[in-house]
């Protein structure tokens, strides 16, 4: 993309990333963005596996201006890196607003609540809850889990410290952090009803932004739109739809291995065929993105490249995200 | 009942190294159901140290008692006799049994001869399965009787999680998803309502997460 461009968007963030940076009261740079009525773009940051911060920068910096705010995982895939908030806090001095991930596999809820009142003090104001991926599938298989809780009581749990100022205990906290709540969706997994069940679970407890799994299946997906439109949940969160992108046929065919995905045989085919797996892999993404978009209810766009960061600025250019709304 | 499973004999071998004279303590209740510490795994696991240090040319002397039970003071009362001199006793029980028999003979090392795994049911011949992690309040009128503390590997309480896949859990598929089999069970009692509510964090306290825990049934406490 052009440099005029980038930083037309970073002057155009100003706002936000002062605010970012000084942890005001106000709503977050993303909440105000969907509030708003804007389509919002958001994209992840993996923590590296070591104390490096200017990792964590660099990478704040290659997404400023281009998304509205960037995902920071929680030792994902149970593997141990830099801690969420800790990056997330790093980001934010890049003046790029952080969305941090909070899983329940670590912590009890002593230490997840700690956490996240250090975090809002610091100026987060985004949290995604998550139930965590089980340690097994980590570098530490060894280690004991914790879930105290699950990730629809942190729901409940952050929603109650917003408003009614209270922890988990009923005991009052003078001030409370009022961080945007968000969840995940799995439009694809299983058993249908209870999946869906537990995504209305997850809203009545307090998400009010939901990130989904992934989609490939952009008629599947469809219909599960429609029955959140027709229970009117699009309209009690927001609902931020999911994309992959792939940059070879191997990293399409391990997407479709993993538990509750969906991926038509077509986009493996067409990975196969084509000249350029990498161009195909952004196409492919480019096309999802066109048609979800399109799905009345979706509110925005969540990118995830995982072992692929350099694409994300491409295809948010090429999608025509540009320039990023100042709010 | 406890499911246990029998330590590798080159585990037991190593740690009866120093004695010469040992009793194997059988115990007759959960673990001769789920066939790892019953009379006949004692008299077989006997020969076997027996034909070990027979090989090292250091002859082991083993006797099998078998007490109806190692979890009852009056059971090991029975068996006092019988361990008599020998140095020291390989315990067949759950660790409850070891620690108990520790307890009660006092003058002897107690070692464990198997390794207690969980509290379970026999799924199959030769196969068990835990069902329960005594969590000190059952909530099992709320999930169709099916444990989301034991079977979810995630003790999640308004599951499942994102990696329910066909019907198993993401750590294993060999491992049914407890979430799976919850949703599976209320739905055919009709109770799928109980999935709507949002299950308030636990409390632990009734769980060993209270430290080591105590039952007084008041009425028949002497
Ligand atoms: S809820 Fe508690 S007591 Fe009931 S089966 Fe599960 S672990 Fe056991
Ligand atoms: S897959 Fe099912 S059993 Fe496994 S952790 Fe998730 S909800 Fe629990």
């Amino acid at each position: 993309m052009s440099q005029e461009l980038r930083k037309d968007n970073i002057d155009k963030n100003e706002t936000g990333s002062v605010e970012a940076k000084t942890g005001t009261k106000a709503a977050s740079h993303l909440q105000k963005v969907l509030e708003a009525g804007h389509f919002s773009v958001t994209a992840e940051i993996g923590p590296p596996m070591s104390a490096n911060a200017d990792f964590v920068r660099n990478k704040a910096r290659e997404l400023l201006g281009l998304v509205d705010a960037a995902n920071i995982t929680d030792n994902q895939t149970a593997v141990v890196r830099m801690s969420s908030i800790a990056a997330a806090y790093l980001v934010q001095q890049e003046g790029l607003e952080a969305v941090v991930q909070m899983t329940c596999r670590d912590r009890n809820r002593i230490a997840i609540q700690s956490d996240l009142l250090g975090a809002y003090a610091l100026g987060l104001k985004n949290v995604l809850c998550l139930s965590g991926d089980h340690q097994s599938f980590g570098n530490h298989p060894e280690s004991k889990n914790v879930y105290d809780i699950d990730s629809i009581q942190l729901i409940n749990a952050l929603r109650g410290m917003k408003e009614e100022k209270v922890f988990i205990n009923g005991k009052s906290i003078k001030t409370p952090p009022e961080f945007f709540i968000g969840a995940t969706a799995n439009p694809f997994a299983d058993p249908e009803e209870l999946q869906f069940i537990r995504f209305v679970k997850k809203i009545r407890a307090g998400a009010r932004f939901i990130q989904t799994q992934a989609i490939y299946d952009v008629e599947r997906f469809a219909r599960w739109m429609e029955k959140v439109r027709k229970e009117g949940l699009h309209e009690k969160a927001f609902i931020l739809a999911g994309i992959l992108v792939n940059k070879s046929l191997k990293s399409i065919e391990m997407t479709k291995m993993v538990a509750g995905m969906a991926v038509p045989d077509i986009f493996i085919e067409r990975m196969a065929r084509a000249a350029s797996q990498e161009e195909e892999g952004v196409k492919i993404a480019l096309e999802l993105i066109d048609e979800i978009r399109k799905i009345e209810g979706v509110k925005g766009i969540h990118i995830m490249a995982v072992g692929w960061e350099s694409i994300v600025p491409v295809i948010i250019e090429r999608a025509g995200f540009l320039p990023r709304p100042a709010v | 009942m406890i499911v246990a499973e029998q330590k590798p004999v080159e585990e037991i071998i190593r740690y009866l190294d120093k004695f010469n004279k040992i009793a194997v303590a059988a115990c007759g209740t959960c673990v001769t159901v789920c066939m790892a510490g019953g009379e006949k795994e004692a008299l077989t696991l006997a020969s076997a140290l027996r034909i070990k240090r027979l090989e090292q040319e250091r002859p082991l002397e083993v006797k099998v008692v078998t007490p109806k039970r190692q979890c009852d003071i009056e059971f090991l009362d029975d068996i006092a006799h019988e361990i008599g001199d020998c140095e020291a006793i390989l315990s067949l029980g759950c660790g409850a049994g070891v620690q108990f028999m520790a307890e009660k003979f006092k003058e002897k090392p107690v070692l464990p001869g198997l390794n207690t795994k969980f509290m379970g049911v026999t799924r199959d011949v030769g196969i068990w399965t835990e069902m329960c992690q005594g969590c000190g309040d059952c909530i099992l009128e709320k999930t169709g009787g099916v444990c989301p503390v034991t079977r979810c590997s995630k003790s999640n309480f308004n599951g499942p999680c994102g990696g329910s896949s066909n019907g198993k859990c993401e750590i294993n598929p060999g491992i049914d998803c407890g979430w799976q089999l919850i949703y599976d069970r209320l739905k055919a009692l009709g109770m799928l309502e109980n999935l709507y509510e949002i299950m308030p964090p636990k409390d632990w306290r009734s769980s060993r997460d209270g430290g080591p825990r105590k039952v007084e049934k008041k009425e028949v406490v002497l």
